[in-house]
């Protein structure tokens, strides 16, 4: 036989190195797109952590304090001039300081709110006075930056906000032993401040918590009771259908939007109080709701129709069979969903933009009608700050944001893995 | 005595005629064995306590959505007189400085005397209309209550009743869906319709310049406000574009390679960690674009040699598109997987290779659900807020770099509605008939891909 016309097996073989090239190559690309996005992830995360772990310390310097009885007036201590007390042991500290000008860079070190503390250690033990007391006072921002290297000192002087005096006495403190890093209880404890040495996420945490309260009381009753009334009861016709539509219309609908509906409905048109957790949890319970009734109708769907039939077999009502033994089934599926929606709920931002949680308040709210900010509000709140000390504090917010967020999603898996049941 | 209080009082009661409901039915199924009674004894102590509770709560709460209303006109009526006309800002004025006057903050200046005495009288109306409340919700509560426990006896279908009651109550959670799109349409409407009374729908719709800066005395020179959407739309579809054109190809890839060719250990560890990236909150992505990739590009553009805007909307629409990948990816993986296995038994014995099927066979199979997926994507992205609002700019350039400031409808509303908001300003107002393009552009796209998607799930199923 001549061979003049290849043989498809010939034609096949040809190409097929360049094919599996191609296939290994088709490969390659969807495993590195992965890749690629694990990266960002790793990157995101380890870049806020790069900049947000060193502000869970904070500069403190240790002070010996005088309790002049002279400056402070016992029946007017709430008055007295606590700074001045800070200033005279400054100056004891340093003592050839002098002019105006230096001697102000030197009290510029300690942070304004270090008299307050004074204050309120007076206030609560007023044998203080007369008496000569280390204090543990707080530091400027920019003494911290410095300290944690931030701030670089081989820059000129005019380019940092810190002098080179300054940094001299810096010095001189940290060895004497007078200045160092300590756990930064205010950030936990303290609302905030225009000072990034004062402000801290109580008051932000505090209002997430109402808010979240709100939503959660609200969204999970009402979401359970429409996925309960759509895929038991509910006959299939038009209305029926346009609910179902609508509520995955819903799901999608930009967040900025219903803060839009807060706005015009909730505040101009029923007069609630702007920045307050109570419409917050309100803008935010529409918002969750088409999550909650989603995952909850399918927690539903799962449960078997035996289970349904056995109870209308032996004599319960719809009702009962649905109360009875339906729903504690579906249950861990439902309350999946809901954390799942609560952790949407409090990482979310814009809608609470809209309805005047962006305000600068420094009080910790006590009430669901008082003002208030949520955490993420406040990263955007601190992220356009523009101080160096407030980066590292947003990114400390975001961890703790964060944080939040894993425990909340892990409940959710624990859930489901735990009660997860296959028929 | 607060109102509140008068709430505590009417559920105490109705868990007491609970009690007494339930009472009554067990006496008469106990007296006489032969007696069987419709329900079980709880259903007749239900009834009981809702005939108890609801009207008086409902009562309640219509009284506390309108008497702040009722009364403020009732008491300013006295102060302004029915013939003469008060301008809206005046009376505003007046509402303020009354209620300030009623909680009992302190304003500067003089206080009016006509003022003090209406608020004098305020407080004593509220007081009036209180203890009427109280007595109006005793008497439906005492009067529901009764009225249902006089009544129970064995034949009485107590439990068809409460089933009905929350039956209804179920009909009405589930309308909330309806009520929310109906809350948002007309709020959205209104607003924007009368956005459009003072600035035309077609300067609106076309006009190339958007700078919403009003004068705000006749006088001043300048910013007399210009409201063409053209440029904020733009600017949204430039980042957006980007943002999807690196969701597409990476979210897709990813999905394919998850369902078609990673192990199961490999897909059950990847997955969870791919959704983690949608469940970061946008805030966080906002802050990591305006502090690490932003100068990130703008010094790689200066290597280069390229002028760089520190709030490109490069860094914006890069973020943006990482934080999608997963909408794609998750949603396109289901689609892929609902691709049925005779497709690919088909191609294999062809003697395709796996990325010849998956490019030749499953892909055109599943191309409609994967544009319903990238559509939501998209509206999505569209609808973004946060990022955008900290990583982009706030000036509406009319332009095709990428590297320049643009921005979009969500930065728009944000700037515009945070702080002070005046509700007569075409500059607050503008902010709605935004957001009302807002919602229709992701309307239609959400529209579109659910039909598309829903439409490909009854084909395979």
């Amino acid at each position: 036989m001549e061979k003049q016309t290849p043989s498809t097996m010939d034609i096949v073989n040809r190409g097929l190195a360049r094919r599996y090239r191609k296939e290994k190559r088709f490969k390659l690309f969807g495993l590195s797109a992965i890749v690629v996005s694990m990266l960002f992830l790793v990157f995101l995360f380890g870049s806020i952590t790069a900049n947000g772990w060193t502000a869970f310390r904070q500069a403190a310097i240790y002070l010996d304090i005088t309790f002049d009885e002279q400056m402070l007036d016992v029946e007017n201590m709430r008055n007295a001039n606590y700074a001045k007390l800070i200033k005279t042991s400054m100056a004891e500290l340093f003592p050839d300081v002098n002019g105006r000008s230096k001697t102000r860079q030197l009290n510029k070190l300690v942070s304004s709110g270090a008299a307050f503390e004074l204050q309120d250690m007076v206030l609560k033990n007023p044998t203080l006075i007369g008496t000569t007391k280390r204090a543990r006072l707080p530091a400027d921002d920019e003494v911290d930056m410095l300290l944690k290297g931030h701030i670089s000192r081989d820059v000129p002087e005019s380019e940092r906000r810190i002098s080179d005096d300054q940094i001299g006495w810096v010095d001189q403190l940290v060895e004497s032993g007078r200045l160092e890093l300590k756990f930064n209880t205010t950030f936990f404890t303290a609302g905030d401040s225009r000072e990034p040495e004062l402000s801290g996420i109580k008051g932000a945490i505090m209002g997430s918590m109402f808010t979240l309260l709100i939503t959660l009381a609200l969204s999970f009753p009402i979401g359970v009771s429409a996925a309960v009334y759509l895929e038991e009861f509910a006959p299939s016709n038009r209305w029926t259908d346009l609910i179902e539509v609508n509520i995955n219309n819903l799901a999608a609908v930009p967040s900025i939007v219903f803060g839009l509906l807060g706005l015009a409905v909730f505040l101009n048109f029923f007069g609630l109080p702007r920045s307050a957790p109570l419409v917050g949890g309100l803008v935010l319970t529409l918002m969750t709701l088409p999550t909650i009734i989603i995952a909850s109708r399918a927690s539903l769907k799962s449960v078997p129709p035996s289970i349904r039939e056995a109870a209308l077999g032996v004599g319960a009502s719809k009702m009962q069979a649905i109360t009875h033994h339906v729903l504690p089934l579906a249950m861990p599926g439902m309350m999946t969903g809901t954390i799942i929606g609560m952790a949407q709920a409090l990482g979310e931002t814009a809608p609470l933009l809209m309805i005047g949680m962006v305000a600068f308040i420094v009080d910790v709210p006590g009430s669901m009608t008082d003002p208030a900010t949520v955490l993420p509000v406040q990263i955007y709140l601190w992220a356009d700050s523009p101080e160096r000390a407030f980066v590292e504090r947003t990114s400390a917010a975001i961890m703790v944001l964060l944080t939040f967020l894993i425990f909340m999603n892990g409940a959710a898996v624990f859930l489901r893995k735990k009660f997860e049941r296959r028929w | 005595m607060s109102p509140n209080l008068f709430v505590v009082f009417t559920l105490t009661l109705s868990s007491l005629a609970y009690v007494m409901g339930k009472k009554k039915a067990f006496a008469f199924a106990s007296k006489d064995k032969s007696v069987r009674p419709h329900s079980r004894p709880g259903y007749y102590g239900l009834l009981t306590a809702l005939w108890c509770g609801i009207p008086a709560l409902l009562i309640f709460a219509v009284w506390q959505s309108l008497s702040d209303t009722v009364l403020t006109n009732m008491v300013l009526g006295a102060i302004v007189g029915h013939g003469d006309h008060v301008d809206t800002a005046q009376l505003n004025l007046l509402v303020n400085d009354l209620r300030n006057l009623v909680a009992g903050n302190f304003f500067s200046g003089e206080v009016d005397p006509q003022l003090q005495v209406a608020a004098s009288r305020y407080i004593a109306m509220e007081r009036i209309g209180n203890l009427a409340l109280a007595v109006v919700m005793f008497t439906c509560a005492m009067v529901g209550g009764a009225f249902i426990y006089s009544r129970i006896k064995p034949t009485m279908r107590a439990r068809n009743h409460v089933e009905g009651v929350v039956k209804v109550f179920l009909i009405f959670c589930s309308a909330i869906a309806i009520l929310t799109t109906v809350g948002i349409v007309l709020s959205v409407i209104f607003e924007s319709y009368r956005f459009f009374q003072q600035v035309s729908v077609f300067d609106f719709l076309f006009g190339i310049k958007w700078s919403p800066q009003m004068a705000i005395r006749a006088d001043q020179a300048g910013s007399s406000g210009s409201f063409g959407a053209i440029p904020v739309l733009a600017g949204t579809f430039m980042i957006s574009g980007i943002a999807m054109a690196v969701a597409v190809p990476i979210g897709l890839m990813a999905a394919v390679y998850l369902s078609e060719y990673a192990g199961k250990r490999f897909r059950a560890i990847v997955k969870p960690l791919l959704e983690i990236l949608a469940g970061v909150p946008t805030v966080v992505y906002g802050f990591f674009a305006a502090l690490v990739v932003a100068p990130l590009i703008r010094n790689a553009g200066v290597t280069f040699g390229l002028s760089v805007s520190s709030e490109s909307a490069l860094a914006a629409g890069l973020v943006m598109g990482v934080m999608i990948i997963p909408f794609v990816s998750s949603l396109s993986d289901d689609v892929i997987n609902a691709v049925p296995q005779s497709l690919r038994d088909g191609s294999y014995g062809l003697g395709a290779t796996k990325s010849e099927t998956i490019t030749h066979v499953i892909l055109p199979a599943a191309l409609p659900g994967i544009v319903g997926s990238i559509l939501l994507a998209a509206s999505r992205a569209i609808g973004e807020t946060m990022i955008v609002v900290m990583a982009a700019g706030l000036s509406a350039n009319l332009t095709a770099n990428p590297l320049q400031a643009v921005t979009t409808v969500t930065v728009q509303i944000v700037t515009l509605l945070v702080g002070d908001q005046e509700f007569d300003s075409p500059k607050t107002l503008a902010a709605f008939a935004l957001g009302l393009l807002l919602f229709v552009i992701t309307l239609i796209l959400n529209v579109i891909a659910l039909y598309v998607v829903r439409k490909y799930r009854e084909e395979y199923e």
